[in-house]
């Protein structure tokens, strides 16, 4: 078990852009590098990376959510 | 008008909660919850929380201002710039609701908005627009007589396209020859339409715009700014006047600028903005911007006016108090953006609590910031903080006042974009101003390294 937290404070987006499919959904193997979600601060796009693998049993921010740096994103098992 | 509601955050609400005062306004802040803190708010006599952090759920709800406009009974609404200050979609709806729209109506917003329709306007009012084909190209005998009348490098762009797609560069008749048909090809791929038109390449342009101030009637200029310094096309560090046009260019300059706001029957506060290409000495007329812009306060600097104050007046249906014999320009000013951005990492945003603030003061030194001490700079909306301003009587004597200035403005618990001046006020190009709109971007490769840390003097 493990979380991804956020690098930054900002608003997170779950997916590429507004009418792309989420980066990565519930149920989701994710391996080390995979982008999970972005964290838009001040206008600058930024990928957040998963630093372990696993599968991802829940979402903890919703798309378009503000989040503050350290706050857990995704929920890995 | 007694009540005047700013549609707008940062240090923009700030500026112009300011001249409404000094109007003897009362002020409305509307806000994200982002924002509450914020010293606009703290500024405001009344505030008005619009929606959640996202800009698209607060400063750009047109449906939640109008509501807070109502529930206040502001009568006036000034949009900054920025986020509603350009739709005008917005200012018809104002308009609609009741209050005063400080700013141009709706229709003169649209014409200027369209990169098209404005270049046409300009033509008519016989302001020089970059050499181009004048609409699309079908026939290609027709291109290459063009291309050849414009001279080269020429672009070629897709009539249907946009965001750069399907651009590309000739420099010479055989290149254009062979980039042509690629052009159509991939025109009509992405867009279902080949159509092409030609646009001569200015290769080294400064960025010169003129500020107008207009009545619907008449309008007169408040002479030029140079904003050549930038990045990414964003404007970094911007003066005035121009170190680049001599007496009578500038007068010509102007009073293009004039014709144009004047055959628009334009009304309020507006800039003009050109390419001079300092080598041929032709400019060339891009684009108006229909708003206050960012970088107002080095024209207020130079000519003594309130720009904000006097749009207001007009919005509020006084005529124009200022005949152009009445505006003077003296001195030079410089103003340069301290954005929450290390220069060092690429300009990587850093938002963050302001741990300790020190704001340079002095004859001839302005600071227009939504800072305070312990502020929580939020990180969902642009980066600058604020615009340090100096004027002084010319500009070797404004450049070393700036050096002096950012030497004391001290921001603690954040990156900013000071180091970049501090290297930007004591380089040689800048101090001979040999520069142009791609000068800045080389230069920061070279010297990114070394904006890490504060010049200490």
């Amino acid at each position: 078990m493990s979380q991804i937290l956020s690098p930054l404070p900002g608003t997170f987006y779950r997916k590429p852009s507004p009418d792309q499919p989420n980066f990565k959904n519930v149920g989701d193997a994710v391996a080390v590098g995979d982008v999970i979600g972005l964290i838009e601060v001040m206008k600058s796009f930024n990928e957040v990376t998963a630093e372990e693998a696993g599968t991802i049993t829940a979402f903890h921010a919703e798309d378009e959510e503000p989040v503050m740096a350290g706050q857990p994103l995704v929920e890995l098992g | 008008m007694q009540k005047l509601l700013v549609a707008n955050r940062g240090e923009i609400a700030v500026r112009i909660q300011r001249a409404a005062k000094e109007l003897g306004l009362a002020t409305v802040q509307v806000h994200s919850s982002a924002d509450a803190d914020s010293l606009a708010v703290k500024m405001a006599d009344e505030a008005v929380l619009i929606g959640p952090p996202a800009a698209s759920k607060s400063y750009l709800n047109i449906a939640a201002i109008l509501k807070a406009a109502a529930d206040t009974g502001a009568d006036a609404v000034h949009p900054g710039y920025g986020f509603l200050a350009e739709n005008a979609d917005f200012a018809d709806a104002v308009v609609a609701a009741g209050p005063i729209w400080c700013g141009p109506s709706g229709d003169a917003i649209r014409v200027m908005g369209d990169k098209v329709a404005a270049r046409i306007a300009a033509e008519a009012a016989g302001v020089p627009v970059v050499p181009g084909s004048d609409g699309r190209v079908d026939d290609p005998a027709h291109a290459r007589a063009i291309a050849l009348a414009i001279g080269f490098p020429v672009m070629i762009k897709a009539a249907a396209g946009g965001g750069g797609r399907g651009i590309r560069i000739a420099h010479d008749m055989d290149e254009f020859d062979r980039l042509m048909p690629q052009a159509s090809a991939e025109a009509k791929a992405a867009f279902g339409d080949g159509g092409l038109y030609l646009e001569k390449v200015i290769e080294r342009a400064r960025h010169i715009e003129v500020q107008v101030l207009a009545d619907g009637t008449r309008a007169i200029h408040c002479f030029e700014r140079e904003c050549s310094l930038q990045r990414r096309r964003q404007k970094v560090w911007e003066e005035a006047p121009s170190a680049a046009l001599s007496p009578e260019l500038r007068a010509k300059l102007c009073a293009s600028a004039v014709a144009l706001a004047e055959a628009v029957n334009y009304r309020g506060a507006g800039t003009l903005e050109f390419l001079y290409d300092d080598i041929s000495g032709h400019y060339y007329f891009i684009e108006m911007n229909t708003r206050i812009q960012v970088e107002h306060p080095v024209t207020e600097m130079v000519t003594g006016l309130d720009l904000v104050r006097e749009m207001i007046r007009i919005a509020g249906g006084e005529p124009l108090r200022y005949r152009q014999e009445d505006i003077h320009l003296r001195g030079h000013a410089i103003e340069v953006r301290i954005n929450a951005e290390d220069p060092a990492q690429g300009f990587k945003p850093g938002p963050g609590t302001i741990s300790s603030l020190t704001v340079p003061g002095g004859a001839g030194v302005r600071f227009d910031t939504l800072l305070y001490q312990g502020y929580t700079v939020p990180p969902f909306y642009d980066s600058l903080l604020g615009k340090l301003i100096v004027w002084d009587e010319d500009r070797p004597a404004a450049l070393a006042r700036m050096a002096r200035a950012l030497d004391e403005l001290q921001v603690g618990g954040l990156p900013t974009t000071k180091p970049l001046h501090q290297a930007l006020v004591r380089d040689e190009g800048v101090a001979k101003a040999a520069f142009h709109t791609r000068w800045l971007e080389p230069w920061l490769e070279e010297n990114a390294p070394r904006l890490s840390k504060e010049i200490a003097e």
